[in-house]
């Protein structure tokens, strides 16, 4: 059952998000950064969508569980879309804005493949073991490709501080959504991580809106004040 | 086991993006020249901030209203000042050498606190100018 704790939280992350893409509209971020704005919106929609399902079919049913699964599944792929575009802005001086957005399109549709391969295989485990694993690999994966843009924004001694913002942003929550999961398979019975995941979806539209707000598109720090000590 | 090294590898990234994520934040605040004004409210001497000024930048910073926006980036300094805290704890007597890293880390810490807490006053100052010429 969900308490007024859950409700509270479930509240707090549609608002946050509806004012997240309220201010990217206003900060015209749209044409720059249409996917963080596509994400948003896509998690939204699922907001809505559970809740309704929440309601209509009950917490612990089935429709619920599957409901919420795929649309996590979703957003991940929403997720990766906005670290191509990120990865896009990164090599845009390197005219491999066709190599990327190939390379997004055959990544899409391999983690497409693979989990239909092993939904399909796996259908009598879906709502146990196994979604909470889909959803572990998927967000792991977001971590190594996070993981390889900023070291690549490294080598390339980057300099945008909004771009840096926005990687390392993106770098946590995945890197804390996938450790989650991770531990909610080893210890299934942890409550505390169900409470972490409400967190980190928080995280993202607020850095997001932080970023956005308080760092001009023109702002530059050096990558080396980032990465290593100050001393 | 898959799990277990998938938990250690996040927590490690997970450590590594929020440390520099935080400083990224510091850094930014680093290009500021603290005013005389808030200098003279906070009771700073030197061009530096020492760490241990941090707590009380934070309650400086609670009585001040706030001008819109920074309570992400005040929470998230804070966040990895106690995560420094809790390294120096652990690591003061494994590594000592790091010590002197760590303290200018919290400094940092306190220097974005001070940042925030001058814009906080130029604001206040700001508003009541306004009220004050409102009256007038």
């Amino acid at each position: 059952m969900l308490g007024p704790v859950d409700y509270l939280l479930l509240l707090t992350e549609l608002v946050l998000e509806v004012f997240a893409v309220v201010f990217l509209l206003k900060q015209k971020a749209l044409s720059q950064y249409f996917t963080i704005v596509l994400y948003l919106c896509a998690s939204i929609a699922v907001g809505i969508g559970r809740y309704s399902v929440l309601k209509s079919a009950g917490f612990t049913s089935d429709s619920y569980l599957y409901f919420y699964y795929f649309s996590d599944a979703l957003l991940t792929i929403c997720l990766y879309f906005v670290l191509m575009t990120l990865y896009a802005h990164v090599f845009s001086e390197m005219n491999v804005g066709k190599f990327v957005r190939g390379g997004a399109m055959l990544l899409l549709a391999g983690t497409i493949l693979i989990s239909y391969y092993t939904i399909a295989s796996s259908s009598d485990k879906l709502i146990t073991k196994f979604v909470n694993e889909l959803s572990q690999n998927l967000y792991f994966v977001g971590v190594v490709l996070t993981y390889l843009l900023w070291g690549a924004m490294m080598k390339l001694r980057e300099t945008r501080t909004r771009l840096m913002q926005l990687v390392l942003s993106m770098g946590v929550y995945f890197s804390a959504f996938a450790g989650s999961y991770a531990l909610g398979n080893m210890y299934p019975n942890l409550r505390v991580w169900h409470y972490v995941c409400h967190l980190m979806v928080v995280w993202l539209p607020i850095s997001w809106a932080y970023t956005f707000m308080k760092v001009p598109e023109d702002a530059r720090i050096a990558t080396a004040k980032v990465v290593a000590p100050t001393q | 086991m898959i799990a277990a090294l998938i938990f250690v590898i996040s927590f490690l990234t997970l450590l590594q993006f929020f440390v520099s994520y935080s400083r990224s934040l510091i850094a930014e605040s680093q290009g500021h020249e603290l005013s005389e004004q808030a200098r003279e409210i906070c009771g700073l001497t030197a061009k530096t901030v020492a760490g241990e000024q941090f707590r009380r930048l934070l309650a400086l910073i609670a009585l001040c209203p706030e001008p819109g926006g920074d309570g992400f980036e005040i929470r998230a300094v804070a966040l990895y000042f106690r995560l420094l805290g809790l390294v120096r704890i652990l690591f003061s007597w494994a590594i000592p050498s790091a010590v002197p890293w760590i303290e200018a880390e919290r400094g940092g810490c306190a220097y974005a606190a001070a940042v925030a807490l001058d814009r906080r006053i130029a604001y206040n100052r700001m508003m009541m100018t306004q009220q004050a010429s409102l009256q007038l």
